[in-house]
């Protein structure tokens, strides 16, 4: 049977881990490489690397430590954060990186996840998804209105709406546009993305766990796997993300960086829950 | 020396350094004759079938490769490495394979999400020799949408289920081809890594 996975993700800026620093066995906490190692020995089923570096002159360095880290651990890394150009999805893939997450840049031009998809291959490619809830009163003076394509019409959010419903926000959450979450997930299943890593961002770093109505939202609308991200706070978290959450994979940060849990009780845990892991 | 044969699909960083890591020489070839002259072909990839297909043509890969099987050079297939091998995939249309065994490629037929992506059991029904060592129901990384169907399932040597049961292993003498990634299946992926070496070096 296929395990559900469980993903912890490094945030990495400038080439240095920027959470985390607590780690007490590592010879440098900071080291993006070392805490790769860390979790592969822990039995990670794959790994994120948020690339969080402001600058796109800087993109060697993660390179660099995509290199460093693929001489060293065997197993699935995904590189997000800052891709503008199929020339920087193929550095990453020749450096060693199997996945790249997109987000900001497909939601400035859809077609750029064809095209990727086309030039890759559709398993490589992941739609970052940061999603909000749109709140009563938010009205479509909120976000930029866009898409004059007939053929992305779908994904626009409709006002006013009574039904709960997800907006898209870009840029790491500081700005929002006004696309349907759920709509936009099926359209770029459609262009070709093999995977889609959710991130709620009304819940993202509260540790109130993540939003399961959204999660479950976008992984019964679409055909590919899902991983949910943003808000694990405990095991019961990843859990609920996984059963009632319907998700495929579970992303976490904070809760495996703080060694709050590590990745092997987690497993344990939602084993006895009777969740199928990789242990 | 082992060729993993570069034919332009992207990624073959992680297949050389797994080899590295367990001590095996292997060497990614971008020349033809660079398989020619190996003791064994290593043939990694994602991607599409036809484009595997047709930058294998273009870069003249392809004679090669076949002259290695032909020779009883052995061979391991990784991913498309091991959809190549057969007659014909339905994937974007019809396209021949290699068709050194018959059977097609096949996409996913159910409700469960594809592509089949993540961590699954291998289940052993004849053991290779580059399973020396692997435990019966191991879990390995795999990420596809489609799969092969033999049409002589003696060449089968391990499956996996996801909705279906799939063949995720073919072994006929000295070719061995994986549907999962041993490269990026951790220390298990790395022993059948180390096996391919030394069934090479004893061969």
């Amino acid at each position: 049977m296929l395990a559900k996975r469980i993903i912890p993700c490094l945030d990495v800026k400038d080439g240095r881990v920027v959470k985390g620093v607590s780690f007490i066995n590592l010879r440098d906490a900071g080291d993006p490489v070392e805490n790769a190692k860390f979790y592969d020995e822990q039995g990670a089923d794959e790994l994120v690397f948020l690339d969080i570096t402001a600058s796109h002159e800087k993109r060697q360095i993660i390179l660099d430590v995509v290199m460093k880290t693929a001489e060293d651990v065997f197993m699935p890394l995904t590189v997000g954060g800052g891709i503008k150009t199929l020339e920087d999805i193929r550095d990453l893939l020749n450096a060693g990186c199997d996945k790249v997450s997109v987000n900001t840049t497909a939601v400035k031009d859809p077609y750029f996840i064809s095209r990727a998809a086309e030039k890759f291959g559709s398993q490589c490619i992941v739609i970052a998804v940061d999603a909000k809830r749109v709140r009563d009163g938010m009205s479509d003076a909120d976000g930029e209105a866009w898409f004059d394509d007939p053929a992305l019409k779908d994904v626009c959010l409709k006002f006013p709406t009574d039904e709960l419903t997800w907006a898209i926000s870009t840029h790491g959450g500081r700005k929002m546009k006004l696309i349907d979450a759920v709509q936009w997930a099926k359209k770029m299943e459609e262009l070709g993305a093999g995977e889609i890593m959710l991130t709620s961002m009304d819940n993202d770093g509260t540790k109130d766990g993540y939003d399961i109505e959204l999660t479950r939202a976008i992984s019964e609308a679409v055909g590919i796997p899902v991983i949910a991200s943003g808000g694990v706070g405990t095991l019961e978290h990843i859990y609920e993300g996984l059963s009632e959450g319907k998700a495929d994979a579970a992303l976490a940060a904070s809760i495996f960086h703080y060694r709050e849990y590590t990745i092997r009780e987690a497993k344990e845990y939602l084993k006895s829950r009777g969740i199928i892991v990789r242990l | 020396m082992i060729a993993i044969v570069d034919y332009g699909m992207g990624n073959l960083r992680s297949v050389e350094k797994g080899f590295l890591k367990v001590g095996v020489d292997a060497r990614v070839v971008r020349e033809p004759q660079a398989v020619d002259d190996a003791d064994a072909v290593v043939l990694p990839g994602v991607g599409a079938f036809r484009d595997c297909i047709r930058n294998l043509a273009q870069t003249s890969m392809t004679e090669s490769i076949m002259r290695s099987i032909q020779k009883g050079k052995p061979y391991l297939g990784i991913c498309l490495g091991l959809q190549v091998l057969f007659t014909e995939s339905e994937e974007f249309g019809i396209y021949k394979g290699l068709d050194v065994f018959k059977g097609k490629v096949v996409r996913f037929k159910t409700d469960l999400k594809v592509p089949h992506m993540g961590w699954n059991n291998v289940k052993i029904l004849r053991r290779t020799p580059i399973f020396d060592g692997i435990k019966d129901e191991s879990f390995f990384y795999f990420v596809h949408s489609y799969y092969v169907v033999p049409d002589d399932a003696a060449v089968v040597s391990a499956t996996t289920d996801y909705g279906i049961t799939f063949t995720s292993m073919v072994w006929k003498d000295n070719i061995f081809a994986t549907q999962f990634h041993p490269e990026k299946s951790q220390e298990t992926g790395l022993m059948i890594l180390k096996n391919f070496g030394d069934f090479v070096r004893k061969a």
